[in-house]
């Protein structure tokens, strides 16, 4: 069994510089020179200022921008380094709400949000993903329904006609991956610098 | 539940066996030892390693020398995680400056780690450095996994020898795994990923100004290359908090697809490696025949409820399916057979949140884990597993025609039995026995999220994950508590490690038998009987195991949510 000992730490000690070390910075290497932009988090710039990726949401409030979906992240109590306050889309510490299905916290908080939507849009169903919280709190897409409910108060905002509107959402659609793959979906940053883009003409 | 819900369902499962035959034959000429495609480039460097670290690979080992070699190693891997996370602080690759890890969640991540769990009571991106991520856990990725296969494969040459002392060299089968099985799979994969949107960068966290003015800072990392070999090697943890569903971690459908196909592909391959080395492929078919029956049912079932929502989503007119918690890009279907996949095999990553699943669609992902994650399983772990409650089918069966039982050619005999009854055992001893005293405890009831029997099921499922080495969680339960990171860590050690005595122990006693041949008497092990009594044993053993805390915990409150209650 003595003789077990010297490969247990040497071959350790060998393979964790091979998977651990020389491998992840190799591909470090190689990403930086062949997909830079994705390597670096696909990050978007406005203005020589980065405004965000194009894969992570960020929070809208603003009736002029259409919105994600509600965000359950956390971060630390400014007052208190022990508990932790609400902080839509803080994308340094991802995360869901946790909330099952007969929680009376999350009855509560879809009835509100409903009511909201319904009073905002009396005339279309409320869409299930405008009002559930996404599973990293980061979700940067809507479905497309979700974005069509929201184009009455968008284009009231900023007193455009709502078929421009839904020309734009209908265009930064994207569907199913050979048809068949994934879920038909609205990155809602891409959309929001779209509708900037249009206005600024 | 869709026409094109079900499409990508069938495609996947499509896609694995049709993946199975070719890896399974590739893996199988590594595993003894041939020459492969890769030989010219890796052998120089495998010979190298063999040589410094003073290892002859002629020499075999008996099952006893290669279990405690596999021990030691784990020890080392154990302190150099250990140290890791408690020197961060002052070591480099760490851009966003986080502080030494507290000494109960290093141990209970150390363990974590090695046992190939990979529970995340800690925080991905708000916890751990990069140095920790690459050195500590990348490369624990990678050597849990190897161990796995390389205990699978003693396990199978237990079966396909005959009168031997030896089980084979675990440094040859842990180098020979890592080298042309794992890196160079990983080495295509990372750069796919990276295709997709995955990060993969030693730079800072970066500081965005958003459309509306506010500051986001958006964490990222060298992220593809760890996550490659955490779902395939059905680690599961995750770079960042919400592990697969972070849209860095996943960034498309098409991401999400092929991470589901790598969770199952070497496990499934592996099934055919055993055919190959007992010498009838369709030994290895039937295995995977099993396995598949069991996998069906369950995402029939998780795809259904998640589809059919809630009470609460329907007295509020919502439509379209349980959307808490999940994330649009991968809807109801994707989210639905990632949780089934991720516990089927050992895996644990998640892309949705299982605690905010339906009662019955969250109860499948811990009925796959309580099962002892046989359905494909962890990189050998499922194979060995799944081999442990073969043993006990065949067994059953020659009791019913009173005759010594036999399995490719080997005599199941009293140890055989004793011990893989001993491994079976031992996993609801540790996730009803904790979860008994979880429930209990007052600073352990404190970390529950959410009331009523969900609360019950969010420890049961914590212990029911973490002694199955599975690691997905229903997220809402406060772990990094010091009862939870103590009582978790022991879960996972004896779940792992009393479960891969005992298959050593059958693995070192079947290699000295003698090999029979079959005669008229011999049970066929191939066809569809087979399967029926081997599905059968599994869910009778399950059954009788956890009904019980099931009925406390998802059956009532599914029983509770149509009844309109609210906790």
């Amino acid at each position: 069994m003595l003789r077990e000992i010297r490969p247990a730490i040497v071959l350790l000690l060998v393979l964790t510089a091979i998977t651990g070390l020389a491998y992840p910075l190799a591909m470090t290497g190689i990403a930086g020179a062949i997909f830079p932009a994705q390597a670096k988090g696909s990050l978007i710039e406005k203005d020589g200022k980065v405004v965000g990726s194009a894969l992570i949401g960020q929070e809208f409030k603003d009736d002029k921008y259409f919105h994600g979906r509600p965000s359950a992240t956390l971060a630390p109590d400014p007052n208190d380094s022990t508990k932790t306050v609400s902080a839509p889309y803080n994308a340094a510490n991802s995360g869901g709400s946790n909330l099952g299905p007969t929680s009376k916290a999350l009855a509560d908080r879809l009835k509100e949000d409903v009511d909201k939507l319904k009073a905002e849009n009396p005339n279309a169903a409320v869409p299930v993903d405008l009002v559930t919280t996404s599973a990293s709190g980061l979700d940067p897409d809507i479905s497309p329904e979700a974005a069509q409910f929201q184009v009455p108060r968008v284009a009231k905002a900023r007193n455009v006609s709502e078929d421009q509107l839904r020309q734009i959402v209908t265009s930064n659609t994207q569907g199913r991956l050979l048809g068949l793959l994934g879920e038909p979906r609205v990155n809602v940053l891409a959309l929001n610098l779209a509708l900037d883009r249009a206005s600024a003409k | 539940m869709t026409v094109i819900g079900w499409l990508q369902i069938i495609l996947f499962c499509v896609i694995i066996v049709a993946l199975t035959k070719p890896l399974g034959w590739y893996m199988t000429r590594v595993f003894t030892g041939e020459k492969t495609f890769l030989s010219p480039v890796l052998r120089p460097i495998e010979a190298g390693i063999y040589w410094i670290s003073g290892v002859d690979e002629k020499r075999e080992q008996h099952w006893l020398t290669y279990t405690v070699a596999m021990l030691l190693f784990h020890v080392g891997g154990f302190l150099i995680i250990y140290g890791l996370m408690r020197l961060q602080a002052v070591l480099p690759f760490n851009p966003a400056g986080q502080g030494a890890v507290a000494e109960d969640l290093s141990f209970n991540t150390a363990i974590s780690f090695i046992t190939n769990t990979n529970w995340q009571n800690y925080g991905g991106e708000s916890t751990i450095s990069y140095l920790v991520q690459m050195v500590g856990l990348t490369h624990q990725n990678f050597l849990s996994a190897a161990t796995g296969i390389a205990l699978a494969v003693a396990l199978i040459r237990g079966f396909s020898r005959a009168s031997m002392r030896t089980v084979g060299s675990f440094w040859v089968d842990v180098t020979r795994t890592t080298l042309y099985v794992l890196l160079p799979i990983c080495v295509v994969y990372t750069l796919f990923l990276i295709s997709q949107g995955m990060p993969q960068t030693l730079g800072d966290y970066v500081e965005a100004t958003t459309l509306e003015g506010a500051k986001q800072t958006i964490a990222v990392g060298p992220v593809a290359s760890q996550v490659a070999i955490k779902m395939l090697g059905t680690n599961g943890g995750g770079f960042f908090n919400a592990n697969a569903a972070h849209p860095f971690e996943n960034p498309t459908a098409l991401s999400n697809f092929v991470q589901m196909l790598s969770i199952f592909a070497l496990g499934a391959a592996l099934t055919n490696v055993f055919g190959r080395m007992v010498g009838n492929q369709r030994q290895g078919w039937a295995i995977l025949a099993v396995m598949g029956v069991l996998f069906i049912a369950g995402v029939a079932v998780t795809y259904w409820a998640e589809a059919n929502g809630t009470s609460t989503l329907h007295a509020l007119g919502l439509t379209g399916g349980n959307m808490e918690g999940k994330e649009v890009r991968f809807g109801i279907v994707a989210s639905s057979l990632f949780a089934v996949i991720t516990t089927a095999a050992s895996c644990g990553a998640v892309n949705a949140m299982h605690d905010s699943f339906t009662a019955l669609g969250g109860m499948i992902p811990l009925i796959n884990m309580q099962l002892g994650e046989i359905i494909i399983g962890g990189v050998g772990a499922g194979l060995y597993g799944m081999l442990l409650f073969v043993v006990l089918a065949i067994f059953v069966a020659g009791l019913m025609v009173g005759r010594t039982p036999e399995y490719v050619g080997k005599k199941i005999e009293a140890r055989e039995v004793k011990m893989a009854m001993l491994a079976i055992l031992v996993l609801p001893l540790m996730y009803l026995g904790w979860t008994a005293v979880g429930v209990v405890y007052p600073s352990a009831v404190a970390s529950m999220a959410n009331a009523g029997p969900h609360g019950f099921t969010e420890v049961l499922y914590a212990y029911t994950s973490s002694t199955g080495n599975n690691g997905s969680a229903f997220a809402g339960l406060t772990g990094n508590t010091l009862f939870y990171n103590l009582t978790l860590a022991s879960a996972m050690f004896v779940g792992r490690f009393f479960m891969i005595i005992p298959a050593m122990a059958i693995a070192g006693s079947l290699a000295a038998k003698k090999s029979i041949p079959p005669s008229a008497g011999t049970f066929p092990t191939t066809g569809g009987l087979f399967v029926g009594l081997v599905v059968g044993v599994i869910l009778i053993i399950g059954g009788l195991t956890f009904f019980p805390a099931l009925a406390l915990g998802p059956i009532v409150e599914h029983l509770a949510m149509n009844a309109g209650n609210v906790f």
